[in-house]
């Protein structure tokens, strides 16, 4: 794109403007000016998880092989879910510790409701996702109305959560679900391969590219500055070819798991949820300064009932496809373990713990980042304890980053 | 100031609707009475200047208008008619806009995202970006207002943009009555003279404007009315033209143009803030 184009938009006009519209390579350049500026982005979790494929890769070139690649994905999923809902209350700046014990309970109120009361898989699903909704609806009276923190409350959710799951398993203690039903199914077994899988990638592909043309198109329209269409293309072809290669080597094993797909669309609606309604927009401001939304007429509580209700409702439905996963209820589902990976994966993956900044997206690379790590060390037959404390150490860099990085751009001036 | 001589040319219109009145505004903190039976009217078309020094209830009385605050005791009435305005978004609803001292902007997001700020413009339920993008930089250019990209997070403009961007949002709701706080208080000279032109645009398009100003000068220049508080009363009211720098900091000080009348006024200040505290 040349020198003659760049001062055309309405948009462009001002002569301090160093950010220019079009082509690929200043689309580049504005990338390493973000960089410098502290915007790190998701750009660290993507780097990480290519030291740590590779470093596995050497160590155990089983690592990398479609079959277990398959198993980090489908095992991911569940957390991937809780953590999801980690990121909406982290954007406010707030916390939720203990969705790990609200997966919990609600799995097991799912399993009691299918195997000791004898109902459907559907109405034992929807009893336990209701466990989610009840619990978020307390935490938001909490947070709302007596202006508990989110620490206390959730700190206390935490070990009484863990109580409901004991008391609603009993004596028992394990409740095994029926290997018949299809949420089991589901969890387990159902694979996208072969000529579908493709064929998904490709509409992915197009529906990627036909709403950035769409949206180049609107903003030509309106005079403003927009991408070229070499670069919209460039993208385009790089997210099709990559999402391709995957399917293709995923496919050698069993392919893309039912779970991880239905995990990425709740990222995308999710995405799309926070960045193109109005409810996103306000949950940002809400996040980055609670007075000023609170002036500019957003229903600050409203906000905060959505999120704690999302949270622990996106807990309990990751807690049932983790229990449908492992086919039975125990008294250690989703004890602290589970917990601490969500938050985990969320800081991880690029949700700051100040509020404010973040996306859906940060869910899902944390989850991979995280899994990844675990799954690595197991393969090369490393000691729990040591799993624990990688883990540890890999979340203190991502939290260390996240406080770096922020003084970085409150120095460059970006927030 | 370059807007003085224009100012002279302008009649006050006090033949004009009144639009926001107020009669009667009492509140209180705890044991301060920040409010006592304040009145004020402002009619459109018309710049009213809110001044006093600190601690007047300036602030306070922006405050009750914009529904942060409830008054006390006391009568809002928009266009005749009496109205309750329960909260802030409720004030946006009846059609006043406020511009806090403090600015109330939001760093992390970007300049149309606060802009547009409650107020976001919709297609089926999804944000229209490009429509209020288009229409940021109509109101931004509206104001000669020099913002390099309305797409960089408010934490990366200065003071004096920040502002600017504060008060193109009190515009974006198509408001009656816009109220700013402070405006030029931590601005430049070319920043100051473009805030007080946009004051007069916004009389010029027939909006009730409230200033609260400590600047002598720059009330002077744009106001049609000066309304002085002191101590949570109204203490005086004047015609802009008819009134002097001098005249106006004896009102807000509460002091006259005498020693005598000085000593006395500040005597029962004294003692009055005994009575109150």
């Amino acid at each position: 794109m040349g020198d003659s184009a760049i001062k055309t938009s309405s948009d462009l006009q001002d002569e301090r403007l160093i950010a220019q519209e079009g082509g690929p390579l200043a689309m580049l350049h504005s990338f390493w000016l973000r960089l410098k500026g502290g915007d790190l982005g998701s750009l660290p979790v993507v780097f990480g998880l290519l030291i740590i494929s590779v470093a596995f890769y050497l160590k155990e070139p089983v690592f990398l092989s479609s079959r277990n690649l398959v198993n980090i994905t489908q095992f991911a999923a569940p957390i991937g879910i809780i953590s999801l809902g980690i990121v909406l209350v982290l954007l406010l700046g707030e916390i939720d510790l203990s969705v790990g014990s609200v997966s919990g309970a609600s799995a097991a109120v799912m399993a009691v409701q299918i195997v000791n009361s004898g109902r459907s898989v559907i109405l034992g699903i929807i009893a336990g996702i209701l466990v989610g909704v009840a619990v978020g609806l307390v935490y938001a009276f909490l947070y709302t109305k007596l202006g508990v923190p989110s620490f206390v409350f959730s700190l206390a959710g935490l070990l009484a959560f863990q109580g409901v799951l004991l008391y609603v398993l009993g004596s028992n203690g394990t409740i095994a679900l029926p290997s018949d039903s299809w949420l089991l199914d589901f969890a387990r077994f159902k694979f996208l391969t072969g000529t579908a899988s493709y064929i998904l990638v490709v509409l992915i592909g197009l529906a990627f590219l036909a709403s950035q043309l769409l949206g180049r198109r609107t903003r030509l329209k309106a005079e403003l500055s927009a991408p070229s269409s070499t670069s919209v293309l460039i993208k385009a072809g790089l997210l099709t070819a990559g999402l391709g290669y995957l399917t293709y080597y995923l496919n050698l094993g069993r392919g893309w798991s039912y779970l991880w797909l239905f995990f990425a669309l709740l990222v995308v609606l999710m995405d799309f949820a926070l960045r193109r309604t109005r409810w996103g927009r306000h949950l940002f401001a809400v996040g980055g300064n609670e007075e000023a939304a609170r002036r500019s007429g957003i229903k600050v509580n409203r906000i905060y009932v959505s999120v704690f209700v999302g949270c622990s409702t996106l807990a309990a439905i990751g807690g049932i496809l983790g229990a449908a996963q492992l086919t039975a209820v125990s008294q250690s589902t989703g004890t602290t373990d589970t917990n601490l990976t969500a938050i985990a994966a969320a800081v991880i993956g690029g949700t700051s713990l100040f509020g404010g900044r973040g996306s859906a997206y940060s869910a899902m690379l944390g989850i991979l980042v995280l899994f990844s790590i675990q799954n690595g060390l197991n393969l090369i037959g490393v000691d729990s304890s040591v799993r624990f404390m990688v883990t540890g150490a890999v979340l203190l860099l991502a939290v260390a980053i996240d406080s770096v990085s922020r003084r970085a751009r409150s120095s460059s001036g970006r927030g | 100031m370059t807007t003085a001589p224009h100012h002279v040319a302008t009649p006050v219109r006090e033949s004009r609707e009144i639009v926001l009145s107020l009669t009667g505004i009492h509140k209180r903190f705890g044991a301060v009475q920040a409010l006592t039976d304040v009145h004020l009217d402002v009619a459109a078309g018309e710049v009213v200047a809110l001044v006093g020094d600190n601690g007047a209830g300036k602030s306070t009385l922006v405050k009750v208008i914009s529904g942060v605050y409830q008054p006390d005791a006391g009568e809002i009435s928009l266009a005749g008619h009496p109205v309750k305005v329960g909260g802030p978004s409720q004030a946006q609803d009846l059609g006043i806009a406020t511009v806090f001292q403090d600015l109330a902007l939001c760093d992390n997001l970007d300049v149309v995202a606060n802009l547009f700020l409650g107020q976001e413009r919709t297609t089926n339920g999804v944000i229209d970006e490009v429509a209020m993008e288009v229409e940021s930089w109509r109101l931004l250019r509206s104001l000669s207002a020099k913002i390099p990209s309305v797409r960089i997070p408010i934490a990366a403009l200065s003071g004096g943009q920040r502002q600017t961007v504060a008060i193109a949002r009190s515009l974006v709701g198509k408001p009656k009555v816009v109220m700013l706080d402070e405006p030029t208080a931590a601005l430049g000279v070319a920043q100051t003279a473009e805030v007080l032109n946009l004051v007069e645009r916004l009389r010029e398009n027939g909006l009730a404007v409230i200033l609260i100003s400590h600047n002598m000068a720059d009330v002077q220049a744009v106001a049609d009315r000066i309304v002085v508080m002191r101590l949570g009363r109204n203490a005086a009211e004047f015609r802009t033209e008819d009134v002097s720098t001098a005249d106006l900091v004896a009102a807000i000080t509460g002091a006259s143009d005498n020693v005598v009348a000085s000593r006395a006024a500040r005597s029962s200040a004294a003692s009055k803030e005994q009575h109150d505290g």
